[in-house]
């Protein structure tokens, strides 16, 4: 601080007179109350308490037979379950990490090799892939294709080809019994 | 010639509020350049069609509910039961068309007058942020009828946000109110859809006090250096910009009676299904050079980033044409890359239409790359190494004298 005798010129242009203290710690402390006042209304916007509420499923995976794939809803997206058979998943375990965009074993996306559970949102822009019906494109790679952009995801759901940069996600979910899970 | 009065009464605000006097400045003795051409109707033309869109907009807000289980519904009742209904919300639709019409003929005509050059740096910039503010508006308003388009229209962009590195799948998430495009995210679209145009409006007043205190660029790019090279507002440009409003409602006209839904696409009279995307999903043809950009890209983020650089690049424009010559007319070089330019942009718009693969991918990333290369590496440094602009007229009189 400046000395007592002379505070104003003897601290002048060196920005240390308590009056510029006091108007930056004032200023420091509006920009604080504001963005407190800010953020309720901010945060209002985010998923509310009805939303999360919605947030798990439980599925019978007992009518599913080997090579079909259903389609169910969670947190108003699509949830792709495809019971895979022994020819996809040798082909999604034997894939070298070194092919992968975006490297992932197969071991770590499924919690039984026979079920495949898969958020069916593209990551690239949020389509939906193709391939869940029979007849549709399952893209070059056996598992999914997305129409809008062109992206290839394999039959672990990894992305081999196109401009979605990530594997689609997996839900985290848990198996109840031998026949049902709990997404969410 | 400022105002006067003798009436009393208007003295009395006048001097209290000088509305009046603003206005008699504004619309009456304002002196405009005298060799305007018509493509400086389109100004006041994209006035004309927020106006519209504000009051269509308005009507129709009564009679729609923005909720994921009725929205659809709503619009087909405003189509088939709601008294004329159907006149204002094909007026709204295509007048949306209509309006990016004019502000893209306005982008173009500024492009080519070199509009944008000092002094008129500002006003060119509050222009970019009106067509920005325009571009959030629109895609929004297109959400609401709740169509299969609407529905993945929203889920693409909004998903462009993700590609922001850490806090994008976040910010996805708050704009949702959700972990989807939901109601949540239909019931802020609409407010915001109400609450743009409002600001716009607030950007076109900010607009128009840059554009009055700059005044008028005109085709020859020279400045007004008296009142020999002017005209007062009232009666020339007024008449002038009533005589093409007419042009311009007689092709609105034609439009909206016989093909209201030909700028449209017919998804979207399909209610939407989250569970299912269209095959093709095109935006509104407005779109389409900017969505031709985002795809050209084989990057996500790089993609946004194109996408949104090919408008920021229009921010910083005034500094990237060094020529001091404003007018097209006498630069040569320039001219002819203009019109390459506007092909290259019509191109691209052809290119977003399609479907992303084979050789329009390919022609995508080139025309991509030229839209870049016109700003960043003609305009500022080839041009100047090659241009050898023709000699300016020494004043508008003499050249309107002079043809």
């Amino acid at each position: 601080m400046a000395d007592g005798a002379n505070p104003e010129s003897s601290a002048q242009g060196s920005g240390e007179t308590r009056r510029e203290f006091l108007y930056l710690t004032a200023g420091a402390m509006t920009v604080v109350g504001a963005a407190g006042a800010i953020w309720p209304m901010i945060d209002s916007m985010n998923p509310s308490a009805d939303v999360l509420a919605l947030s798990s499923t439980e599925v019978d995976l007992s009518p599913i037979e080997e090579g079909q794939s259903v389609t169910i809803t969670w947190r108003g997206k699509p949830v792709f379950i495809r019971r895979r058979g022994a020819e996809e998943i040798a082909i999604a375990e034997e894939t070298p990490l070194a092919d992968l965009p975006d490297p992932q074993t197969d071991d770590d996306r499924v919690e039984k090799p026979e079920w495949l559970i898969l958020v069916g949102v593209c990551t690239h822009l949020g389509c939906v892939p193709l391939g869940q019906k029979t007849g549709e494109s399952r893209g070059d790679y056996g598992g999914w294709f997305c129409p809008c952009h062109g992206s290839h995801y394999d039959t672990s759901g990894r992305i081999r080809k196109g401009p979605a940069p990530k594997n689609l996600e997996v839900p985290p979910y848990v198996f109840l019994t031998d026949n049902s899970i709990k997404i969410g | 010639m400022s105002f006067k009065t003798n009436n009393k009464v208007v003295q009395w605000v006048e001097d209290r509020l000088p509305l009046i006097s603003m206005g008699h400045h504004t619309l009456y003795e304002y002196p405009m350049p005298k060799n305007l051409n018509y493509l400086w109707n389109f100004g006041s033309l994209a006035g004309f069609a927020l106006v519209t869109m504000i009051v269509t907009g308005i009507i129709l807000a009564m009679q729609y509910t923005p909720h994921v289980d009725m929205a659809f519904n709503s619009v087909e009742r405003i189509m088939r039961d709601v008294n004329n209904g159907w006149l204002i919300r094909y007026i709204h639709m295509n007048m949306a068309s209509f309006f990016f019409i004019a502000v893209y003929i306005h982008i173009m005509r500024g492009l080519y007058y070199g509009s944008y050059k000092a002094p008129r740096e500002l006003l060119w910039q509050l222009g970019v942020v009106i067509f920005l503010l325009m571009m959030a508006t629109a895609f929004m308003g297109y959400v609401l009828p709740w169509g299969q388009m609407s529905f993945w229209g929203a889920t693409v962009i909004t998903n462009l946000f993700s590609a922001i590195p850490v806090v994008g799948e976040s910010i996805v998430t708050w704009l949702w109110g959700g972990f989807s495009v939901d109601n949540p995210t239909l019931n802020r679209f609409f407010a915001l859809h109400y609450l743009l145009p409002f600001i716009i409006v607030a950007v076109v007043v900010l607009h128009i006090v840059a554009l009055h205190t700059v005044t008028s660029n005109n085709p020859l790019g020279i400045d007004m250096k008296g009142p020999q090279d002017s005209l007062t507002f009232q009666p020339y440009y007024t008449i002038k910009d009533l005589f093409g409003l007419g042009v311009f409602l007689i092709l609105f006209a034609g439009f909206l009676f016989w093909a209201p839904n030909y700028m449209g696409h017919p998804d979207n009279y399909i209610p939407a299904n989250p569970l299912s995307t269209p095959a093709h999903i095109v935006p509104e043809w407005y779109f389409l050079p900017f969505y031709a950009i985002l795809r050209a890209v084989p990057d996500k983020l790089g993609g946004v980033l194109a996408m949104f650089g090919a408008i920021a690049v229009l921010f910083v424009l005034p500094w990237l044409d060094r020529s001091k010559i404003r007018s097209c007319k006498f630069r040569p070089v320039a001219r002819v890359f203009f019109w390459i330019f506007l092909l290259n942009g019509l191109f691209l718009g052809y290119l977003g239409g399609k479907p992303a693969e084979g050789w329009y991918v390919v022609a995508s990333q080139i025309a991509t790359a030229y839209y870049f290369f016109h700003f960043l590496i003609l305009l500022p440094v080839i041009l100047p190494m090659i241009e050898r602009p023709r000699e300016l007229p020494s004043s508008i009189h003499e050249a309107v004298l002079k043809s």
